[in-house]
């Protein structure tokens, strides 16, 4: 607020008089959107128009009972948390079984103690309750964050005080100063500017990064100072109910005896930014969830990774075979109880009870079979997800906490706000992107222009950049003899024979925000050199004098910056500046321009009044303004699209058509945004006229009143004469060339844009308008066709429903991983359709990161998400689900076989303490490490390799071949475990002294082997190991060793009593059979691994041997080449125009002379 | 090595001049956190495939001649006694022979050693086709009881032989009640050959999981009488043979040891076995044998473990072979960037 006093003067100023189109239509509520707000009147006070705000009346407020303006968007409180997470464990089918087994447990059929069923399904459950709470704690703290924000509200006697958003209510009145967000959906009252408009900007709602104008109502602008609010007292507004339009409003406002209607024009909604305006006074209407923000924000739907639906499926599979050999297992009860009971002396079959009676063996089966459901439990890995959750949180914490995708300047870390689909990243084939502040900065500059017919501008943009380092580096991979045609200068500059320089790299030091342009012969006054300087002339003023901005001087420094409605438009009035036509000033009709090389004696300060202006809207791709200069002389300067400026051109205007549109589709190919620019001179009597027209047409009132003014401006637009064509940039963000890359990382997979503007004709390009159609039942199968023929296909101008409709149907379409990216709010349905959402956070507002799964502060670390944190999670988890079948097989069927020895009578071979210990303390922990530490490849390589991505997408780590291959593993090893251990152990001495193997010895040396094996096995499935693995894997098998020695001091152990001590340390076959079932139970992974490194080896395998080998420091050339290649291929988005450029200047090279070539990629 | 090289372009220009903020925010730098942690990363290399597979055939192969040796001296004799023992008359019921309390069960078997043996000669009794790791039998015993004097009416689990007359039996439960009742008396050249029956069990067994102050009372007492009965009077921990008996088996056919012989035999010594045939098995069908047997370092006579050894070495052997010939014929340079996927002609990988 410092230099609102300052400022204050300088925005008063009535603009209503020089719009056109956007805004003050009167307020009849003439707004044009769908919507009831026309009849607004009539419909207050009826049912869904229930709504009463008694402002800045806190007292007679109170007795409305509305809600403050706390939000919160956790999903459980403290006392709902446990039943409701519990609920939510158990909704999983296989914590359900556990469940169910639990209780049974409690019951004489279940073979095993209470505890070993009860105790591990505690402890899982547990930690994923733990997980849930840490998770909606986070999202608490989120909420915090926001709800103490600070705001100035009235407090009274014209008194402002700073309070937290929470503790808004309805009706307070609020004071917001420039580029904060509003904290509620607010009435505007007034603000700096006489006329009580502002700007707003509705970035966290549409999207839009253009500023929007709001008006209040003429009646509150009195209320401009703090103090006016003492006796502001007796408002009322009566409105609609809380609902999710953003762009309706319905409602009057009753002050002093008087109704007025309010339309949407008055409201500003929560969540949007006040911009280019010091302050405004509003007076809050909807609080916290009755916003509109907070109405429009759907429950995100929770996203599960493909690879866990997969996983689904086979824990159903493993139910299937649990029912199977269950089956097997009580009939085979039966049939023995039946037959053999009988003479089973030793049973006392006379005394059985019902769960054993040979005389009914259909009930005992049926008995059995609950029994042997909960025996071969252990063929249900029951701590897998509890595993896979823990290690997606470790994942998640490091993807929090990488330190290459840290922010300096937002200070914000990549945040995986669900750990679900950590490993859903590294599948990802198709990227959905908004471009504009995702892809680019939407900050413009100022390259290139051609005047007259002759391009000016020798700066590069970054499509030619990047062209002329791909054709740097693969150098040695094209055919045509470059040695003569590149001089390479340390990779930084590459000269072209021809004589244009592609400046590379860091030679390119703009110090001027938005303006890049380098050409000496416009710089300095040089222009007046040139053989068309009235022309350039022209051009500069056009650019200085036609637009809309507001320029801001900075009194410490003197210097200007401009508030531009669009950065392209400051771009060109910072350039215009550059060329020596500052504007510097503007008041209610004119404009003040500082010129310094126009005439002899230096600087000279011109006002030109402006007459007219008829401003951009995206239907006329034009704006116009008319003026006139110091001379008298009336003229109209217009800047638009090409096209709807060649289609407006007088027939003496078209001098430099031809010329310049070379140079627009020069422009276009290297990624500029152009425009044309061309002005029209004006006889008195032919503007009075004509204004006199306009000005009949704007006074209008009625629905054709903007096709009226549509009308009488295109009548004045006409018989232009073409000046020349700007070439901004859009900057892309920083690393967002990585584009290319994340094409890469697909290599040929598909891209697609959603985009706002179609900047260059590659790819498929569609509008919002087309786009609807082909979305249509019957059109959108061959679209989606016709969509994935194209490397990348752009959508422009198209709705937030509409980007969501295109994801559902891509992702529907191709049935592949689809990535959404976004930054606004208009990119949420996007964001939650798509198999991932990830927002971009730190820029604009939250909406976007709120609805996203993961959010990173800048595009590039997408790549860095993708390539290395996608790459690794997701083998994680496949080796790790898969390992986890495996172990679960292996052991969970040595005790099927034995109940075929054991005449199915479900006893277990294993004492239950060994079993409870299997999955939760013997093998949990070093599967843990796989899923958290595991790396195929350092992370460089994965970004210098993103080829390697394509496993992924592939899915090479968790096919059906794969998965099964584990299983049939799983399985060999069962049968390996248990017969080699039978036929060791038969029925001879175990010891010298003669002593012979009971149950309990054999049970143990089997489970020792077990122990042994699968963590060999997972031993050899890892290929990275840190201290963590090495301790984890050896720490279990220790682990075995030390607690079957310690619970064989205690009692409770039964026949395990001191057995390692006494009955097994002893006894060299228990050893022998160690070391031998091991061996064989890993043997044959072993070949399979061994033969297909040999002869089919995977990318990382080589480039694993590579690095092995530090060929790569050995042999550099091959390993750039292979970087590259690894890199190449891609015809998509930049790249592609990369692409083109370089097939242009190859193509230039062979001509020797100047081709025009229009590439299109697609 | 820059492959952010070409984002890098944008220079000074999208700086806004906003100054770093909320650094304090920024992840602290650690090995762990960055996922950087020094690791081994070995490889399978041709090398190494090859020395792993002759590693483990030259340890296997060797186990395995040495444990099939150790298996081989082992003498074994096998006498089956059980149809054997039943005498003519009775030879269509032997149910009805072995129920009957009035036959007498004495019966003599005559042995004849095929090898020498060295003392000592542990004697075994095996039964077959008995499930002594059925789960109704398992479960029916009390440790406790067999333990401690004081839970000497603690009789759960040992359903239905709990207790009798409401008294509780001790030791109570299935396992105890079956106790194997066949008596062996060995006899050489007409000279009782001394059978020590001592230290047959394991010596913790004895010493902490049988008490040596809880006696049998109300054992066998019941309705049903089923194995062998216990003197009253000498405290559990001495009843080596319930002992040894109350390990249960693992599997169906099972040895047990009877107790040792300190005599050295001789080749063609013939043994008398006099012994007493209590013990049911022919309701089920189960076999019944007596096996004199001595032991190595590694125990009993079990042919299997050298086996599968050899097999297993050998094998490793044959694949040490197989992939160095495949190594040989279809060599693959180490990290040959011709295998490179983008390297490779697009043939239908898996």
């Amino acid at each position: 607020m410092g230099r609102s006093g300052g400022g204050r003067r300088r925005d008063r100023m009535r603009w209503s008089k020089l719009y056109t189109f956007n805004c003050f239509r009167g307020h009849h509520g003439d707004a044009g959107d769908e919507g009831p707000s026309s009849d607004a009147a009539g419909a207050v006070g009826g049912p869904g128009f229930s709504r009463v705000v008694h402002c800045n009346n806190p007292v007679l407020q109170k007795t409305l009972k509305y809600p403050t303006n706390y939000i919160t968007t956790t999903k459980y409180n403290i006392i709902t948390f446990f039943p409701k997470a519990i609920f939510e464990q158990f909704r999983r089918v296989a914590n359900l079984y556990f469940l169910l087994t639990a209780i049974l447990s409690l019951t004489p059929v279940c073979p095993f103690s209470p505890v070993s069923m009860i105790a591990p399904l505690a402890f899982v459950v547990g930690l994923s309750m733990l997980k849930e709470g840490l998770e909606d704690w986070r999202r608490f703290i989120q909420d915090m964050k926001v709800n103490n924000r600070k705001v100035a509200v009235h407090k009274g006697d014209g008194e402002f005080v700073y309070r937290h958003w929470e503790e808004l209510c309805v009706g307070d009145v609020v004071k917001v100063e420039k580029d904060q967000f509003f904290p509620a959906d607010l009435l505007l009252l007034s603000s700096s500017y006489e006329d009580g408009i502002c700007y707003v900007e509705t970035m966290n709602l549409d999207g839009e990064t253009n500023l929007k104008v709001k008006r209040s109502l003429e009646v509150t602008l009195p209320l401009e100072e703090d103090e006016s609010f003492k006796d502001f007292q007796e408002a009322v507004i009566r409105c609609e109910d809380p609902n999710p339009s953003l762009y309706t409003f319905t409602g009057n406002f009753e002050y002093e005896r008087q109704v007025y209607a309010l339309d949407p024009f008055q409201i500003l909604l929560r969540d949007s930014k006040l911009r280019n305006t010091s302050f405004i006074y509003g007076v809050v209407i909807f609080t916290g969830h009755d916003s509109k923000v907070m109405q429009n924000s759907t429950e995100s739907p929770s996203k599960r990774s493909r690879i866990e639906r997969k996983m689904d499926l086979i824990i159903y599979i493993l139910f299937t075979v649990l029912m199977l050999i269950s089956l097997i297992s009580s009939i085979g009860f039966a049939v023995r109880i039946k037959l053999d009971l009988p003479h089973w002396w030793y049973l006392q079959p006379q005394n059985s009870n019902k769960l054993d009676d040979p005389s009914r063996p259909a009930l005992s089966g049926i008995f059995h079979l609950i029994t042997a459901l909960i025996l071969y439990g252990y063929l249900i890995p029951i701590s897998l997800y509890v595993s896979i959750e823990l290690v997606k949180v470790l994942q998640a914490h490091f993807i929090n906490q990488d330190i290459h995708m840290f922010d300096e300047e937002t200070g914000n870390t990549a945040q995986a706000r669900t750990s679900n689909l950590n490993e859903e990243l590294g599948q990802v084939h198709t990227v959905l992107s908004d471009k504009t502040g995702t892809l680019t900065c939407n900050q413009m500059d100022f390259l290139k222009c051609s005047i007259a017919g002759v391009s000016y501008g020798v700066g590069s943009s970054e499509v030619e950049i990047a062209a002329a380092k791909q054709m740097a580096s693969g150098a040695d991979d094209h055919d045509i003899p470059l040695q003569d045609i590149w001089e390479e200068n340390n990779e930084d500059e590459i000269e072209l024979v021809e004589g244009v320089t592609f400046s590379v790299g860091n030679n390119r030091k703009p110090s001027i925000k938005g303006f890049s342009f380098v050409d000496d012969r416009l710089m300095q006054g040089n222009w007046n050199k040139e053989p068309n300087s009235s022309t350039i002339l022209l051009f500069f003023r056009i650019l200085a004098l036609c637009h809309t901005a507001i320029p801001e001087i900075n009194e410490a420094t003197g210097s200007i910056a401009y508030e531009a409605e669009s950065p392209d438009e400051g771009a060109f009035l910072v350039a215009a500046r550059e060329f020596g036509f500052e504007f510097f000033k503007r008041t209610q009709s004119s404009v003040f321009v500082r010129e310094k090389h126009t005439s002899p004696n230096g600087t000279t300060e011109r006002e030109f009044k402006i007459l007219n202006l008829l401003e951009f809207n995206s239907k006329r791709k034009r704006m116009t303004v008319i003026l006139k200069d110091e001379d008298g002389q009336i003229l109209l300067f217009c800047k638009g699209a090409d096209s709807i400026i060649f289609d407006r051109l007088a027939k003496n205007g078209r001098m430099y058509e031809v010329d310049t549109t070379r140079h627009l589709n020069d422009y276009g190919e290297a990624g500029l945004r152009t425009l044309a620019l061309s002005y029209r001179v004006l006889e008195e009597s032919e503007y009075s006229s004509w204004n006199a027209e306009f000005h009949k047409a704007k006074t209008s009132i009625g629905p054709d009143r903007e096709l009226q003014l549509e009308r009488v401006s295109d009548l004045i637009e006409r018989e232009l004469i073409l000046v020349g064509a700007t070439a901004v940039e859009d900057k892309l963000q920083k690393g967002a060339a990585k584009e290319s890359l994340l094409s890469q990382i697909a290599n040929g997979s598909q891209m697609v844009k959603l985009e706002k503007d179609p900047d260059a004709a590659f790819a498929l390009v569609i509008d919002g308008k087309a786009l609807a159609f082909a979305l249509e039942d019957d059109m959108k199968h061959m679209f989606l066709n016709l969509a994935i023929e194209c490397a990348s296909v752009i959508c422009c101008r198209v709705s937030p429903k509409q980007k969501a409709l295109v994801t559902r149907l891509v992702k529907e379409g191709i049935g592949q991983t689809t990535l959404a990216i976004g930054d606004g709010a208009n990119d949420v349905g996007m964001i939650q359709e798509a198999d991932i959402g990830v927002g971009i956070s730190g820029v604009e507002g939250m909406q976007a990161v709120m609805a996203s799964d993961f959010s990173i502060s800048q595009f590039r670390f997408l790549e860095r998400l993708l390539v290395v944190h996608g790459h690794w999670c997701y083998k994680r988890i496949a080796q790790m689900i898969c390992y986890f079948f495996y172990k679960n097989i292996a052991f969970g069927l040595t005790i099927f076989y034995f109940e075929a020895f054991a005449g199915f009578s479900g006893q277990s071979v294993y004492d239950d303490w060994f079993m409870l210990l299997f999955n939760v303390v013997l093998t949990s922990l070093p599967v843990i490490s796989l899923g958290v530490f595991e790396q195929d490849v350092s992370s460089e390589i994965c970004l210098q390799f993103p080829a390697l991505y394509q496993q992924g997408p592939k899915n090479l780590f968790f096919d059906w071949y794969r998965i099964l291959g584990w299983m049939g593993n799983g399985l060999y090893s069962s049968l390996a475990i248990f017969f080699l251990n039978l036929c060791i152990f038969y029925d001879q001495a175990i010891r010298a002294g003669g002593q012979i193997a009971d149950m309990a010895a054999v049970g143990t040396t089997m489970f020792t082997c077990i122990i042994w094996a699968v963590n060999m096995q997972i031993a050899l499935t890892m290929s990275h190991f840190t201290w963590i693995q090495h301790l984890f894997v050896w720490g279990s098998i220790s682990t075995w060793y030390l607690f079957i020695l310690a619970y064989g001091t205690t009692l409770r152990s039964g026949d395990n009593y001191q057995i390692l001590l006494e009955v097994l340390g002893p006894a060299p076959i228990y050893w022998a059979a160690t070391l031998l079932v091991t061996a064989a139970c890993n043997i044959p992974y072993l070949i399979h691994i061994s033969y297909q490194r040999s002869c089919n080896p995977l990318d990382h395998h080589v480039i694993q041997e590579i690095k092995y080998l530090k060929k790569d420091v050995e042999d550099q050339t091959m390993w750039k080449r292979e970087r590259s290649k690894a890199r190449q291929k891609t015809k998509i988005g930049f790249t592609a125009r990369v692409d083109a450029k370089i097939k242009q200047i190859k193509g230039r090279l062979h001509k020797k002379g100047p081709s025009l070539t229009i590439h299109t990629v697609s | 090595m820059d492959s952010h090289a070409a984002g890098s372009s944008s220079g000074g220009s999208g700086d806004g001049g906003a100054p770093p903020r909320r650094n304090s925010r920024k992840p602290k730098y650690s090995k762990f956190t960055q996922q950087e942690l020094p690791a081994c990363k070995p490889i399978l290399t041709p090398k190494w495939v090859v020395l792993v597979f002759l590693i483990v055939g030259v340890i296997f192969v060797p186990i395995g001649i040495v444990s099939l040796r150790a298996s081989q001296q082992v003498v074994e004799i096998v006498d089956r006694y059980d149809d054997a023992c039943v005498p003519a008359a009775n030879e269509n019921d032997k149910l009805a022979y072995i129920k009957n309390q009035t036959i007498p069960k004495t019966c003599n078997r005559t042995l004849t050693v095929t090898k020498d043996m060295k003392q000592p000669i542990f004697v075994y009794y095996q039964l077959d086709n008995f499930y002594q790791n059925h789960r109704r039998y398992v479960k029916s015993r009390n440790d406790g009881q067999l333990r401690d004097k004081s839970k000497a009416s603690d009789t759960s689990n040992c359903d239905p032989e709990a207790t009798v007359d409401g008294k509780p039996i001790i030791p109570c439960g299935l396992i105890a009640w079956s106790l194997f009742n066949d008596t062996y008396n060995l006899i050489l050249n007409n000279k009782n050959l001394t059978v020590d029956k001592k230290d047959i069990s394991w010596k913790s067994d004895r010493e902490h999981k049988f008490g040596s102050h809880v006696f049998p009372s109300n054992f066998q007492k019941g309705r049903l009488q089923g194995g062998k009965i216990l003197n009253s009077s000498i405290p559990l921990s001495e009843h080596e043979d319930l002992i040894v008996w109350m390990r249960t088996a693992a599997l169906p056919t099972f040895r047990k040891l009877y107790g040792r012989i300190y005599v050295d035999l001789k080749v063609n010594d013939t043994i008398t076995v006099q012994l007493e045939n209590n013990y049911n098995t022919y309701s089920f069908g189960g076999k019944k044998k007596l096996v004199l047997s001595t032991t190595t370092w590694l125990g009993g006579k079990n042919d299997f473990l050298g086996l599968a050894y050899l097999t297993v070495g050998g094998l490793c052997f044959f694949l040490a072979f197989a992939f160095t010939l495949l190594y040989l014929i279809k060599p693959r340079k180490l990290g040959d960037n011709n295998y490179l996927s983008w390297n490779r002609p697009p043939v239908g990988r898996r």
